[in-house]
C-alpha cells in the first residue's frame, strides 16, 4: 500500500548540474573570445591562424580551468580529453566537408537519365540533360563482378590455410599477402598488363580490368576472413573433431557457419576497396563512351574511368559530368557498405 | 532401429530412458540409498554412502585402460607414467590441484592431445584392448567412440538446437533414419528434453549456461559413445545446473563409462565410482593413488590423498 502513494521516479543523479557545466561554457566562451582577441591583435591572420590559435587556447584553458577547479590529475585528463577531441576532428571535418562537395557539385547534372543513356552520340560539350553513365555502370558491374567471383573463393582459402590448416607454408602465405596488401594498384594494372595482355596477346577488355582488379581484392579478403577465422573460438574447433569429425567436415559444417557474416563482410569490404579504383583499369580496360555488353572482349568503361576522362576534357559540362560520376560512385559504396553492416547484424542477432 | 549397431544400445536406452521420464527419483534403484545423505557435509559420508558399482565391470567390453603414459608439451614433462583402468559402466573421478595434467590425461585418451602443435607422448590407452595411438588406426573413429565434453558450454552458435543434437551424425557422416527419435532420447539421457522440446528450432545460443551444456552432453551421446570424457563440466555452471548435470552422469552411466575431471570434491565424491587423484610437485603430474571413490574419501592409503581431500592441503 505504502509503496504507491510515492511513485518512484527514474533518475540521474551522476548526470552534471547546470551548476557544473556553467564553468565548462564559460571556458569555452573565454576561449572563442580570448582566439578572436588574438588574432586580431597578432600578425596570425586568415582561417588557418584562426583554428591554430583555437586549438592552443582550447587546450591552455581546459588544463588551467581543471587545475583551479580540482588538481593536476584533473588537469591532466582534460589535457587529453581536449587533445583526443582535436583529433577526432581532424577526421571529421575532412570527411564531412569532402561529403559536402560531392553532394553539391555532384547533383547538379543529376536526373534518372543518366541511367538509361551512354556517352556514344553525346559530345562532351552538349547539356547534360543528353547522354548517360549506362555504360559506366555496366563495365563496374561486369568488372567488380569478374573480380568478386575470383577472389573470394581464394581470398577465404587463403585464410582458412592460414588459419585452420596452419601448413608449413602458413607464414610465408601470411607475409606475401600483407605485402600483396601494399602493392600500388597501379602495379596490379601493370601487371595483368605485361602477362594477360603483352605476353598472352589478349586485348582491352572487361576481364583484364576484373583480373587486375582480382589482384588488389585479394589480399584485402583474405586478411580481414583471417581475423574473422581467427574470432571463431578454440573450444568450436575442438568440439567438431572431438564428435569424431574430420578437419574438412569440422571447417564446412561448423568454422565457416559460425564466421558466415564475418566472412560476408569481408567479400564486401574487399567489392569496397576496389570499386574506386582508377590506375588499374586504365592500363587493362581501355575505355569507351559506348555500351559494351560483351565483357570479354572490346573496350570497356566503368566508373573512375569515367570520372577521369571527363575531368580531363576539361570544359563545364565534362566536369560537371565527372563529379556526377563521383556522387553515382559513391552512393554505390555507401550502399555497397550499409549491405555489409546490415549482413553482419542480421545474422548475429538471430543467435 | 534401422541401422544394425545401433539397435541394441538405442533400445536399451530407450528402456531406460521411459524409466527416467515416468519416475526420476526411482531410476538406478540400487543407487537410490546416497539420496538422503546428500545433505551431510562429510566427503567420506557422502563417498561411502554410495553404493559403488566396484568390481562388476559391464559384460562384454574391456572399456578403456591407460598404460604407463607419458606427455610432454616441447621439454617440459607434464605426465609420468600414469596407468588406469576405466571399467564399463562407472565412472571415474580425476581430481587434483590445477595444472597437475588431469586435462592433459583426458585429452590423451580421445588423442585430443595431438592438436597442441608442441605435444609429444609416450605409453598406450587401450580401447577395447586395442591401442588408440596405433599406426593406422582412423583418429576419427576412435573419438565417435570416446566422446568429450568441454568445461565451457560450446553449443555450434550456427544451428539451432535440434542440428547441434544431430551435428555428430552429420560431422561424422553417419547416416540415419529415425532422426527425430534419436533427438528426443538424446535430449531426454541428458535431462534437456522438456525444457527444450518446444523450441527446437531455436538456436543453441539462447540457452541458458546449464542447458547449453546439457546439450552438448546430448550432442555427444548422438554418436552412441562407448566413453564420455568430460573435463570440468560444471565449472563454469551454478549450482542447480551442476546438480542437474550430475544427475545425467548417475543416469548415463548405467550405459557407457565416464571419466570425470573435476575440482569440486563433493562432486567427485557424489558421483563417481572409482577416484584418481593426481598432484604435481612442480615437476611432472603423477597419479599419487587411485581406488574406489569411498576408499579415497574413507581410507585414503597416502597422507598427500589425505591432506588434499579433508582441504589440508598446501
Amino acid at each position: 500500500m505504502s509503496q504507491t502513494l510515492t511513485p518512484v521516479k527514474p533518475n540521474r543523479p551522476w548526470k552534471l548540474t547546470p551548476k557544473q557545466i556553467l564553468p565548462d561554457l564559460l571556458g569555452a566562451l573565454f576561449t572563442v573570445c580570448a582566439t578572436l582577441a588574438i588574432v586580431a591583435i597578432s600578425p596570425l591572420k586568415g582561417k588557418l591562424g584562426f583554428v591554430l590559435t583555437l586549438i592552443v587556447m582550447a587546450i591552455i584553458t581546459a588544463t588551467v580551468v581543471s587545475w583551479v577547479r580540482r588538481d593536476r590529475k584533473a588537469a591532466m585528463n582534460s589535457t587529453t580529453t581536449v587533445l583526443v577531441y582535436i583529433a577526432a576532428a581532424f577526421v571529421i571535418v575532412p570527411l564531412i566537408s569532402v561529403l559536402y562537395e560531392i553532394v553539391r557539385l555532384g547533383t547538379v547534372g543529376f536526373s534518372f537519365g543518366i541511367f538509361t543513356d551512354d556517352m556514344a552520340e553525346t559530345s562532351s560539350e552538349s547539356p547534360l540533360s543528353e547522354g548517360g553513365l549506362l555504360h559506366a555502370v555496366i563495365g563496374t558491374a561486369y568488372i567488380v563482378t569478374f573480380a568478386t567471383l575470383l577472389s573470394t573463393p581464394i581470398g577465404i582459402l587463403t585464410a582458412l590455410y592460414i588459419v585452420e590448416v596452419k601448413g608449413r607454408f602458413a607464414g610465408l602465405v601470411r607475409f606475401f599477402v600483407q605485402a600483396m596488401s601494399g602493392v600500388p594498384s597501379i602495379v596490379a594494372g601493370l601487371f595483368i598488363f605485361a602477362v594477360w595482355m603483352i605476353q598472352l596477346g589478349n586485348a582491352y577488355s572487361g576481364i583484364a580490368g576484373g583480373f587486375a582488379l582480382t589482384v588488389l581484392m585479394i589480399p584485402t579478403v583474405a586478411r580481414t576472413s583471417e581475423e574473422v577465422l581467427k574470432l571463431i573460438p578454440q573450444d568450436l574447433r575442438e568440439a567438431g573433431l572431438a564428435l569424431g569429425a574430420t578437419q574438412w567436415r569440422t571447417v564446412a559444417m561448423v568454422i565457416v557457419p559460425a564466421a558466415r557474416s564475418g566472412l560476408v563482410t569481408a567479400i564486401i569490404l574487399g567489392v569496397a576497396r576496389v570499386v574506386g579504383e582508377t590506375a588499374p583499369l586504365l592500363l587493362t580496360i581501355g575505355g569507351a563512351d559506348a555500351i559494351n555488353l560483351n565483357p570479354t572482349q572490346g573496350n570497356m568503361s566503368a566508373f573512375p574511368y569515367y570520372v577521369w576522362k571527363n575531368l580531363l576534357i576539361g570544359n563545364e559540362n565534362s566536369i560537371s559530368r565527372a563529379w556526377l560520376g563521383v556522387f553515382v560512385l559513391m552512393i554505390l559504396v555507401l550502399i555497397i557498405f550499409t549491405l555489409a553492416r546490415y549482413f553482419s547484424a542480421a545474422r548475429g542477432s538471430k543467435r | 532401429m534401422s541401422t544394425p549397431d545401433g539397435t541394441i544400445p538405442n533400445k536399451d536406452r530407450e528402456d531406460s530412458m521411459s524409466q527416467i521420464t515416468g519416475k526420476p527419483s526411482t531410476t538406478n534403484q540400487g543407487r537410490g540409498a546416497q539420496t538422503p545423505s546428500v545433505a551431510t557435509h562429510s566427503l567420506s559420508d557422502v563417498a561411502s554412502a554410495r553404493r559403488a558399482k566396484v568390481g562388476q565391470p559391464a559384460v562384454g567390453s574391456t572399456g578403456l585402460e591407460a598404460k604407463s603414459i607419458h606427455a610432454w608439451f616441447g621439454k617440459k614433462h607434464v605426465l609420468e607414467d600414469i596407468s588406469m583402468d576405466f571399467f564399463s559402466g562407472t565412472v571415474t573421478a580425476l581430481i587434483g590441484p590445477s595444472g597437475c595434467g588431469k586435462s592433459t590425461f583426458i585429452r590423451i585418451l580421445n588423442r585430443m592431445h595431438e592438436f597442441i602443435p608442441t605435444a609429444a607422448l609416450a605409453g598406450q590407452v587401450l580401447l577395447d584392448g586395442k591401442d588408440v595411438y596405433e599406426p593406422g588406426v582412423d583418429v576419427t573413429k576412435i573419438r565417435l567412440r570416446v566422446g568429450m565434453v568441454f568445461q565451457k558450454p560450446n553449443p555450434f552458435p550456427s544451428m539451432t538446437i535440434k542440428e547441434n543434437v544431430l551435428s555428430g551424425l552429420k560431422l561424422a557422416q553417419i547416416k540415419i533414419e529415425n532422426a527425430d527419435e534419436l533427438l528426443e532420447s538424446c535430449l531426454r539421457r541428458a535431462g534437456l528434453w522438456d525444457e527444450v522440446k518446444d523450441r527446437l528450432n531455436e538456436y543453441g545460443g539462447a540457452l541458458s549456461g546449464g542447458q547449453q551444456q546439457r546439450l552438448c552432453i546430448a550432442r555427444s551421446l548422438a554418436v552412441n559413445p562407448q566413453v564420455l570424457l568430460m573435463d570440468e563440466p560444471c565449472s563454469a555452471l551454478d549450482p542447480g545446473s551442476t546438480l542437474r548435470i550430475e544427475e545425467t552422469i548417475r543416469e548415463l552411466s548405467a550405459s557407457m563409462s565416464i571419466v570425470i575431471v573435476t575440482h569440486n570434491m563433493q562432486q567427485a565424491a557424489r558421483v563417481s565410482d572409482y577416484t584418481g587423484f593426481f598432484l604435481s610437485d612442480g615437476g611432472p603430474g603423477r597419479l599419487i593413488e587411485s581406488g574406489t571413490t569411498a576408499d579415497i574419501f574413507t581410507n585414503p592409503k597416502e597422507k598427500k590423498t589425505e591432506d588434499y581431500v579433508s582441504g589440508r592441503f598446501g
